[in-house]
């Protein structure tokens, strides 16, 4: 294979002796190699950015049309207390990351070590919050796309004219084994399950009411006609027929960018499990730590998205 | 002359073609050129099967009426899915991928006086996902027309009728067909561009040899670096783009089916905020190949070097500001359509920098009329006509009534395949030489260069009149009155089909027949012409060290070989002392 040609006739024309098993046969020196693969993981990182711009563009396009709306579903469903402590896990996990790329520049194997496998905890324990997080909304019915009883599709009443009658909605079958054991989304759910919030989700379909509140007469508040007291208190019942409408757009938003997110949780672990790997067979030095950098740096942006996620989906107000 | 009996042949006994054999060497290949060649088998195949549909389609369009298939549904099923597929194929794996990931992938790092890519692994897995994507996607587009036409049900064959930009809700309203799969294809071939737009993008950072600077980098490079800007910076936008229509087919969240709260009007903004940007992806690198082609087959030093470089950035850049002008119609405010027609117009001020500045390169040039400087002036003329033909459409007032006709059609393959492809055949003709170490017939280039120029212009200049005369785009059946339009433009694919035949053998009759090419045939200045033709392995027996790219003066010709040499009299210009420094 042409590989191992090139790796064994790498340095005739190079005019500098030195061997280094790490130095690929195009580049001249390490210096020269390590700043492209260092340039090469940044503009990767570049798309990274701009592939969950494109979700922070609809999120912002959903959240400036419908305010109410997001601020009743992160009230009444997300919980603060486990997204801070996903985020206090996720900022430390960077730091012993960071750590652990300051140890391999330092030959300090052990200490490299012990900071990736902290780090690999800390995805772990990062990835167990989401779990609970994730299992409580599938226990509350809110779960992604057609396992969200907020969704058109499981609503009789708006599927009749957003469907035409000839054209069933294609569902996934696990949905109707939810929707045959769940009540009719006419009444309030309440199957015991205690969130923080709970008191505040109110019977959900009441249209008399609100038509009536779309037409609030002293509305004083552009466009939502809520009053500053109505909106800390806002129950589903308090939305416009608009807004009650597109709660469902809240946990598509929520569940696409957290989701994104998490696979690139999963991701970063593989990769941090293989340089520890390779930590472990006394493959970094201060001469060559790449590997351990390239990952770090991918570590720093997932904790960074999340830094922003945060924010955005739990801390509405 | 049999190649055995030329004297380089001995002289040059390893060349990357000879170098490793058997399956495995190609196919696991880290080397740059294999890599291009590679990327050229798939990416030709694909051009095939694209056009083949395109004739098809020419052809089901003889007549008002359906004439292939008697049943109406049928009929009108198989040329959605003819349409789709085209427009799919020629997008997604030919017109984006030929020039960078072929002519890019062989050309750049001998441009650069380097031995391979910053990263040759990526490479190679950016050729093994494209070619994986490509086979996907074909399959899904091609086992719908099986579907359609013989009731013949492939795994994930359900074919596509969308056309290539999968517009909700025509793409999420539909029970049965090939989104899901389709889409999936899509986005594994941008992983593909996404890892060349890196590579490259890195390898013109921290390869460049000593002496080049940044404005000292040839123009094909400067093309390349913009283009690849906006493979990464757009691409990842489809990406999320594709996984959110995904998400909507397949766990039904509300984000673009307005029965579940979504806004297909913001999966047009989506799709068109890398689609536009897409379209500079297609014709930057040609630009970057015509400024080569023109420049050294006129034996000139380039025109306006700095604006041609710029003018690529200015290109990359504005490309991401005029979107909105594919949704002029589509229910935009009017104060976004007018900022967006405003900017579109921009648009036009790089684009006739570098068309100009190519005519005053030919101006008094001593001009060869070699296949490749054909292709190129063609390329100026069918660049013209698209490029003014597009002022019409980012009008307002003309687009409204212009919109989603013939005129549409016709501008757009003005400026794909009669800027694109014509680009990319001259920059097969000019690099051919290079990578196979033979001369191709000029005559029959030439036959193949004006034959599709001819080919090209009677079938899509009838398209701008029928469009004018309001002949809807995408039609299956059409009024009688633009039969006479639609024949022409028929006879014309068969002459395009004809001429890119008639290119086709040129080329393996070379590969067979072809003379041994110099190093240097062509007596440009640009790195890759001071290697042997084919290159060596690792590309250059000795480091070059660049100067100006296109300062042809010390190169001249030299009967004996057919080809051009340095003058020995005079020893290279060493490069002044603040080139000196390794570029970073």
């Amino acid at each position: 294979m042409s590989t191992a040609s090139t790796e064994t006739s790498s340095h005739s024309h190079a005019g500098h002796g030195r061997h280094d098993p790490h130095l690929a046969h195009h580049f001249d020196t390490p210096e020269q190699q390590f700043t492209s693969a260092k340039l090469g993981m940044w503009v990767f990182l570049g798309t990274e950015i701009l592939m969950f711009g494109g979700l922070f563009c609809a999120y912002s396009i959903y959240r400036h049309n419908h305010p109410l709306v997001f601020k009743f579903a992160a009230e009444a469903y997300l919980s603060t207390k486990l997204g801070t402590l996903n985020t206090i896990i996720l900022i430390t996990s960077s730091l012993t990351m960071a750590w652990g790329v300051r140890a391999a520049q330092l030959n300090q194997k052990k200490l490299l070590m012990v900071c990736l496998v902290l780090t690999l905890m800390g995805a772990a324990g990062f990835l167990v919050v989401k779990t609970i997080e994730y299992s409580a909304k599938w226990n509350e019915h809110v779960w992604v796309g057609a396992w969200n009883e907020y969704n058109a599709d499981n609503d009789a009443s708006y599927a009749q004219y957003t469907r035409p009658p000839d054209q069933p909605a294609t569902r996934p079958t696990a949905l109707l084994t939810i929707t045959a054991t769940q009540p009719s989304p006419m009444v309030m759910v309440d199957d015991g399950n205690t969130t923080a919030d709970r008191s505040q989700i109110k019977p959900r379909y009441d249209y008399g009411l609100s038509q009536s509140i779309i037409t609030h007469p002293d509305s004083s508040n552009s466009g939502t006609g809520l009053s500053e007291e109505e909106k800390r208190e806002l129950g589903y019942e308090k939305l416009s027929a608009s807004d009650q409408w597109h709660v469902n757009t809240f946990f598509s938003c929520y569940f696409l960018m957290t989701g994104l997110h998490g696979i690139h949780v999963v991701v970063g672990m593989g990769l941090i499990t293989w340089v520890l790997l390779r930590a472990r067979r006394n493959e970094f030095s201060s001469e060559y730590f790449t590997p351990v950098d390239l990952v770090g740096l991918y570590w720093h942006l997932v904790d960074l998205i999340w830094i922003f996620l945060f924010p955005l989906l739990y801390l509405i107000h | 002359m049999s190649i055995a009996q030329h004297p380089s042949k001995e002289a040059q006994p390893d060349n990357y073609l000879t170098h490793g054999k058997g399956f495995m060497s190609w196919a696991f290949t880290l080397d740059h050129k294999r890599i291009g060649l590679l990327y050229m088998a798939f990416v030709l195949s694909a051009f095939a099967f694209g056009g083949t549909f395109a004739v098809l389609l020419r052809t089901s369009l003889l007549t008002p009426n359906h004439w292939m298939i008697a049943d109406d549904t049928k009929a009108k099923l198989f040329y959605n899915n003819m349409f789709s597929l085209h427009g799919a194929v020629m997008v997604f794996m030919f017109i984006i991928p030929a020039v960078p990931a072929i002519l890019g992938n062989f050309v750049l790092p001998m441009m650069l006086g380097a031995k391979d890519v910053a990263f040759p692994r990526l490479n190679l897995m950016s050729l093994w996902i494209y070619a994986i994507g490509a086979c996907f996607f074909g399959w899904v587009l091609f086992g719908g027309i099986l579907r359609t036409l013989f009731d013949i049900h492939l795994p994930f064959g359900w074919g596509l009728d969308t056309g290539w930009t999968f517009y909700t809700p025509f793409s999420t309203s539909k029970a049965e067909d090939g989104m899901v799969a389709g889409v999936l294809g899509a986005f594994v071939l941008g992983f593909s561009s996404i890892l060349t737009g890196v590579n490259f993008i890195t390898s013109i950072h921290t390869l460049r040899p000593r002496g080049m600077t940044w404005f000292r980098m040839p123009l094909f490079l400067w093309a390349l670096y913009a283009t690849s800007i906006i493979q990464i910076l757009a691409t990842p936008v489809l990406a999320i783009t594709l996984l959110l229509l995904v998400a909507e087919r397949l766990l039904h969240v509300g984000i673009f089916d307005s029965s579940l709260g979504g806004d297909p009007v913001l999966f047009q903004h989506f799709f068109w905020f890398y689609s536009h940007p897409a379209v500079y992806i297609m014709i930057l690198p040609g630009m970057g190949v015509i400024s080569e082609v023109i420049s050294s087959h006129s034996r000139k030093h380039i025109f306006g070097y700095n604006f041609i470089a710029l003018s690529s950035v200015a290109l990359a850049l504005l490309g991401f500001l005029v979107w909105g002008h594919h949704l002029f119609v589509a229910g935009q405010s009017n104060v976004a359509d007018s900022i967006f027609s405003l900017l579109t117009f921009s648009v036009a001020i790089p684009s006739a920098v570098k068309v100009f500045n190519w005519l005053s390169t030919l101006y008094r040039g001593s001009i060869r009329f070699t296949p490749a400087m054909l292709f190129a002036m063609g390329f100026i003329l069918l660049f013209t006509i698209g490029g003014l033909t597009g002022l019409f459409l980012g009008a307002l007032q003309t687009d409204v009534p212009l919109h989603d006709t013939y005129f549409v059609i016709a501008h757009f393959h003005y400026v794909m395949v009669g800027s694109m492809v014509f680009a990319f055949l001259a920059g097969m003709y000019h690099w051919f030489p290079k990578m196979f170490g033979k001369m191709t017939n000029p005559f029959w280039g030439r036959v193949g260069a004006i034959m599709l120029f001819i080919g090209f212009n009677v079938t899509f200049f009838p398209q701008f009149v029928m469009g004018a005369h309001g002949s809807p785009r995408r039609w299956a059946t059409y009024p009688a009155e633009f039969q006479v339009y639609h024949d022409i433009s028929t006879v014309g694919a068969y002459i395009m089909a004809i001429s890119l035949i008639t290119v086709l053998i040129n080329w393996l009759a070379a590969l067979k027949w072809g003379k041994p090419a110099p190093a240097n045939p062509w007596g440009a200045n640009t790195l890759e012409w001071r290697t042997p033709s084919p290159p060596p392995h690792d590309n250059f027996p000795t480091p070059p060290i660049a100067d100006d790219p296109y300062d042809m003066s010390k190169w001249e010709f030299d009967p004996s070989i057919e080809g051009w040499v340095i003058r020995q009299t005079e020893a290279p210009h060493p490069p002044d002392d603040r080139t000196l420094s390794v570029p970073h």
